[in-house]
């Protein structure tokens, strides 16, 4: 029983570590995107914010931000799956939310294209 | 602990969470691609529409004047200068005219809007949707619109039907209130209150035609409505235009591509 308890405990050590630098790699990439994006460069910034997601699938803020580049794009359907997977991650983020939900008002209004 | 000191601890924890959390106000620009390919296209015919309902408007000139401005600026084809298409008479010229039925009682329209029971030119005058229905053959033409068609140079035809019909509802609506407290500072509270409003229904129905062929490339509905306090006395022209504002965008989206302005927040 301590035997298993003190294995998990190792490799949670040697893990804790490995994924701290996976997330500060992932961070990187997303203030490098960050930047790129307040300058216009928005295809640079998917690339780095899709960077961000393969080093660490876990982090919400690439997710939120790559959906806003979609946005950006007009690649709509890209942009709602990312803030789905957004707030999926991080269900409790008022500024997601507040980001989906604006992001559904503009996808509702071009969806509406009455009946035909 | 008590519900309140839980509370507060609670906001205390978000705003220390906001303050941790660095995130970035950026402004974004989302294109919206046209719903039709148009790229066929150089030109386009605001061809004219059969309207009816208020005889305060005359809907199909406005929605023709409206739509050639919008489309002038807004989009890349070149928008036809021609006269608008008496579509009235080229229906009744293809036997097609709104069913005859009995007018309703002044009473049951809009509170004293008794209207003729014939339109001006003595064909029976059209109030809803069923009247518009025998109109669907006319757009349906092709022989028609081809003829049409040749003789702009086959361009984008856009037609169809407008409907602009005043309505009245009653019913409960929140509005608020101001109020001056004991120290004098000033409150509004929202306040439910019982209401006849009065107001009008902009029903359009946009018809593309092929020029080339005469055929309907695609169509689309839409209905706005837009209701007014008793003390507003809004004149239907102004309601027309107020509607129309809300339609425009959807239909220039179905021609041309549309960008949406506004801002989103990047987080890190």
């Amino acid at each position: 029983m301590f035997r298993t308890f003190g294995l998990v405990a190792v490799l949670l050590a040697l893990a804790s570590p490995a994924l701290a630098d996976a997330r500060d790699d992932a961070r990187a990439q997303v203030e490098f995107g960050i930047k790129v994006a307040q300058k216009g460069l928005w295809r640079e910034a998917i690339y780095r914010w899709q960077r961000a997601i393969e080093i660490d699938p876990s982090y919400p803020a690439a997710y939120n931000n790559l959906a806003v580049a979609f946005e950006q794009e007009g690649n709509l359907e890209k942009a709602r799956e990312a803030y789905e997977k957004a707030t999926e991650l991080d269900p409790n983020n008022i500024m997601i939310r507040q980001n989906f939900d604006l992001f559904r008002e503009i996808n509702d209004r071009t969806m509406r294209r009455g009946t035909q | 602990m008590t519900a309140r000191c839980a509370a507060a601890l609670s906001s205390a924890i978000v705003v220390v969470l906001a303050g941790c959390t660095s995130f970035y106000e950026i402004p974004i620009e989302t294109p919206i691609q046209p719903k039709m390919d148009v790229s066929a296209f150089q030109r386009v015919l605001i061809a004219g529409f059969i309207s009816g309902g208020s005889e305060d408007v005359d809907a199909n000139l406005e929605t023709v004047r409206l739509l050639r401005t919008q489309l002038r600026t807004k989009s890349t084809l070149r928008v036809i200068d021609a006269d608008v298409l008496p579509l009235a008479e080229m229906a009744r010229d293809e036997g097609i005219e709104p069913a005859v039925r009995p007018e309703p009682e002044p009473e049951a329209t809009n509170g004293g809007d008794a209207e003729p029971a014939d339109g001006t030119n003595g064909t029976p005058r059209i109030r809803d949707e069923k009247d518009l229905e025998p109109f669907e053959t006319l757009f349906a033409n092709v022989n028609l619109w081809k003829k049409i068609g040749e003789e702009f140079q086959n361009p984008l035809i856009v037609t169809g039907t407008i409907l602009f019909t005043p309505h009245e509802r009653a019913g409960f609506v929140t509005r608020d209130q101001e109020y001056f407290d004991a120290v004098g500072r000033r409150r509004v509270t929202p306040m439910r209150t019982y209401m006849q409003r009065k107001g009008f229904i902009l029903r359009p129905k946009f018809v593309f035609i092929d020029g080339r062929t005469g055929t309907t490339l695609y169509s689309e509905s839409f209905r706005e409505e837009i209701l007014y306090s008793p003390q507003q006395n809004t004149p239907a022209l102004s309601s027309y235009f107020e509607l129309m504002d809300r339609l425009v965008p959807s239909f220039l989206s179905t021609l041309s591509t549309q960008t949406i302005r506004g801002s989103r927040i990047l987080l890190k």
